[in-house]
C-alpha cells in the first residue's frame, strides 16, 4: 500500500516519464516500418546513428552538469528526440547530418536550457530547422518511393549511402533521384508546389507518377501508419486528443475553404492530411508534453495555430513542408497561450477582471 | 604602475566590453563571420576608442555638463569618419565587406560608455590606457568569435586576409579541413548569438573556478569554539 500526501483530485495516473516515452517510441514503430518498406532502409541506419549520438551526448552533458546519468538516460526522452529527428530527415542523408542534428538537439536545445522539462522548444524540431538552414541541399534530397526508384537498394546499400554518399554499386544520391525517364523527382508536396507555381492546374500536376493521382506513392501509407500509432497513443492516454485534433482541423479547414473556392489551383484537404509529415507531426511532434501548451483550451489553440501555419507556409511560403517551423513558432507562443487560457480554479467565479 | 595593471585587468577580463558589459553587440555579432572581418572591425573600433578617449579627456574641463553627450558623439563621429576614409583608401575590399558597420561604430555604446564613464573624469594618460585595454578586450572577443565561426562555418582561418593586409597576406589563409558543405548556421547571425553565449558561459565558468581556488588557498578560519553550525 502506498500512502501519499497529495491534494485533490486524489485519482492519480501513476505513469512515469519513462513509460510514457516508451509508448511514444513504440507507437512510432508501424510508421517506421512502413517508411522503411516504401522509402528504403536508410531510415533504420539513421535511427541507429541518432540513438547512439543522443545517448552519448546526454550522458556526456549530464556528467558535465554533475547529475545522475543513468536515471536520466532511462527516462527515454533522449531516445524519443532521436527517433523523431531520424524519421524526419531524408533517409539517405550523410551520416554527419544526423550526428550534428542530434547533438544539437540534446546539448543545445534540451540540456543547456536545464534538461528535460525546461526546454522552451521541441528539441527534434529545433534541430531539424538548424539542419535545414545549415545544409539545405542534403536536407531536401528525398528519394521517391521504392517502386519509382530506378535501382533497388539493399540494406547494405543503405549503409554505403549514409556513410560514403554512394551506394555499394557506385550510384550517387542525385543519380538515384532521377526517375526511369531521367527526370528528377521531388516529393509530392514539392512537385505540386512547383507545378502550381509554373501555372499548371491541379489535375495536370497529379498526373505525375510521384502522386499515384492522390497524396503520393508511399506517403499515404506512411501517414496512415503514423495515424494508427497516434490513435494508439490516445487510446493509451499517453497524449490528449486535443492537440492532434486541433492540428488536423487547423490544416483541414483552410485547405477545405480554398479547395472549394478554387479547386483547380489548390489541393484537397485530404491531400494535405495524408502527405508530407502531417500525421507524424500532429500525433508525435506537436504533442511533446514539455514544449506544448498545458491547459486544455490552450492545447486547442496551440494545435490550431500549428495547423494554420503549416497551411500558410505550404501554400505561400518558401518551403514545401512546414511542420518544424510551425511547431517552433507555436512553441514561442505557448507562454502567451497558457496565460490567457488558465483554467478556472474550482470554487471561483468564471470571469475575473484582470484590472 | 598598479593603476596600469588594474586598468588592463578591467579592460581585458573583469569588465570586458564584449563579454561582461555586453556593449556594441550589433557589430560584434554581425561582422564576425570571418577572422579577417573581425580583425578589421576590431582595429577600427580600437583606433576610434583611443582617439575619442584622449580627446574627451583633454577637453573634459571645458565641456559644460549639460551638453556633454552631444559633444562626445561629435568627437567620436569625427574619428569614425577618419577611420572610415582611411579604410576606404587603403583596405577597400574590407571596407566593402564591412559595409554599414564602419559608420555604425559611432553608435557603439562601448565607445560612448568609456567616454562618459572614464575619460570625462580622468586625466589623459589613464584614459588612453583605458581605451587601449578596452579596445583590446573588444578586439580579442571579436577575434575569438570570428575564428570560431569561420572555422565551423567553412573550415578555414584568415580567409580573405589580403583584403585587410595586402596581397602578401594570401599566405596566411589556413585551411583546417576541407568541406564542400558550409555549415551555414555558424556563418549566419543565429550562430553568432549561440557562439557568444558559449563564450560568456566559458568566461563565467573560469571565473567561478578561480574564485573557488582562491577560497581554498586562503583557507577557512579555524574557530576555537563552534556554537551552532557554520555554513
Amino acid at each position: 500500500m502506498s500512502f501519499k500526501i497529495a491534494s485533490s483530485p486524489h485519482h492519480h495516473n501513476q505513469r512515469t516519464t519513462s513509460s510514457l516515452m516508451q509508448w511514444v517510441a513504440l507507437a512510432a514503430l508501424p510508421g517506421i516500418a512502413v517508411q522503411a518498406v516504401f522509402f528504403g532502409y536508410g531510415v533504420l541506419v539513421q535511427l541507429l546513428l541518432a540513438i547512439c549520438t543522443a545517448w552519448l551526448c546526454e550522458a556526456l552533458i549530464l556528467r558535465l552538469r554533475q547529475k545522475a546519468v543513468l536515471p536520466r538516460l532511462l527516462d527515454h526522452s533522449a531516445l524519443v528526440t532521436a527517433v523523431l529527428l531520424a524519421i524526419a530527415i531524408p533517409p539517405y542523408a550523410p551520416w554527419w547530418l544526423i550526428v550534428i542534428g542530434t547533438a544539437f538537439a540534446i546539448v543545445m536545445v534540451k540540456q543547456l536550457y536545464g534538461g528535460l522539462g525546461n526546454n522552451l522548444f521541441n528539441p527534434a524540431m529545433a534541430a531539424y530547422v538548424m539542419l535545414l538552414i545549415s545544409f539545405p541541399v542534403q536536407m531536401t534530397q528525398w528519394l521517391p518511393s521504392v517502386s519509382l526508384q530506378p535501382v533497388a537498394l539493399s540494406p547494405l546499400d543503405a549503409f554505403c549511402m549514409v556513410f560514403t554518399e554512394y551506394s555499394c554499386s557506385g550510384f550517387s544520391l542525385s543519380q538515384l533521384q532521377q526517375g526511369v525517364d531521367g527526370s528528377t523527382q521531388a516529393t509530392p508536396l514539392d512537385s505540386l508546389r512547383q507545378d502550381l507555381a509554373a501555372g499548371m492546374t491541379l489535375a495536370e500536376s497529379l498526373q505525375r507518377p510521384v502522386f499515384y493521382s492522390f497524396a503520393g506513392a508511399g506517403w499515404l501509407w506512411v501517414n496512415l501508419a503514423y495515424l494508427l500509432g497516434g490513435l494508439l497513443l490516445i487510446q493509451q492516454k499517453v497524449i490528449s486528443w486535443r492537440i492532434p485534433a486541433a492540428v488536423l482541423a487547423g490544416l483541414a479547414v483552410p485547405s477545405l475553404l480554398f479547395w472549394l473556392g478554387s479547386a483547380g489551383a489548390s489541393p484537397s484537404p485530404l491531400f494535405h492530411l495524408f502527405s508530407g509529415a502531417t500525421m507524424l507531426a500532429a500525433f508525435f511532434i506537436a504533442t511533446d508534453p514539455v514544449s506544448a501548451s498545458t491547459t486544455d483550451k490552450g492545447r486547442l489553440w496551440y494545435g490550431a495555430l500549428i495547423g494554420l501555419l503549416v497551411y500558410l507556409i505550404r501554400s505561400y511560403g518558401g518551403y514545401p513542408d512546414a511542420f518544424a517551423f510551425a511547431v517552433l513558432l507555436a512553441n514561442m507562443s505557448v507562454p502567451l497561450i497558457d496565460y490567457y487560457t488558465r483554467p478556472r480554479t474550482y470554487g471561483h467565479k468564471a470571469k475575473r477582471n484582470l484590472k | 604602475m598598479s593603476q596600469f595593471k588594474e586598468l588592463s585587468l578591467q579592460g581585458l577580463w573583469k569588465n570586458n566590453p564584449g563579454l561582461v558589459q555586453l556593449l556594441g553587440l550589433c557589430p560584434l555579432l554581425a561582422v564576425t563571420g570571418t577572422l579577417t572581418n573581425a580583425l578589421g572591425l576590431g582595429l577600427a573600433t580600437l583606433l576610434v576608442l583611443l582617439g575619442s578617449n584622449i580627446v574627451v579627456s583633454l577637453v573634459r574641463q571645458h565641456v559644460p555638463n549639460e551638453i556633454r553627450i552631444p559633444i562626445f558623439v561629435l568627437i567620436i563621429a569625427s574619428f569614425v569618419t577618419v577611420v572610415q576614409l582611411l579604410m576606404n583608401a587603403f583596405t577597400f575590399g574590407l571596407y566593402q565587406s564591412l559595409g554599414i558597420f564602419i559608420p555604425l561604430i559611432v553608435t557603439n555604446c562601448a565607445i560612448i560608455g568609456r567616454a562618459e564613464a572614464f575619460a570625462s573624469k580622468n586625466p589623459v594618460l589613464p584614459s588612453a590606457i583605458d581605451a587601449l585595454m578596452m579596445g583590446l578586450g573588444f578586439l580579442l572577443v571579436l577575434l575569438v568569435l570570428g575564428g570560431m565561426r569561420e572555422l565551423l562555418g567553412q573550415g578555414t582561418l584568415f580567409d580573405g586576409a589580403e583584403l585587410l593586409l595586402g596581397d602578401w597576406a594570401r599566405v596566411l589563409r589556413i585551411e583546417v579541413f576541407h568541406s564542400d558543405n558550409h555549415f551555414l548556421l555558424a556563418m549566419l547571425p543565429p550562430g553568432a548569438f549561440i557562439g557568444m553565449g558559449l563564450l560568456i558561459a566559458l568566461k563565467n565558468s573560469i571565473d567561478q573556478r578561480l574564485a573557488k581556488r582562491q577560497i581554498i588557498e586562503k583557507g577557512s578560519i579555524a574557530r576555537a569554539r563552534v556554537t551552532g553550525s557554520v555554513q
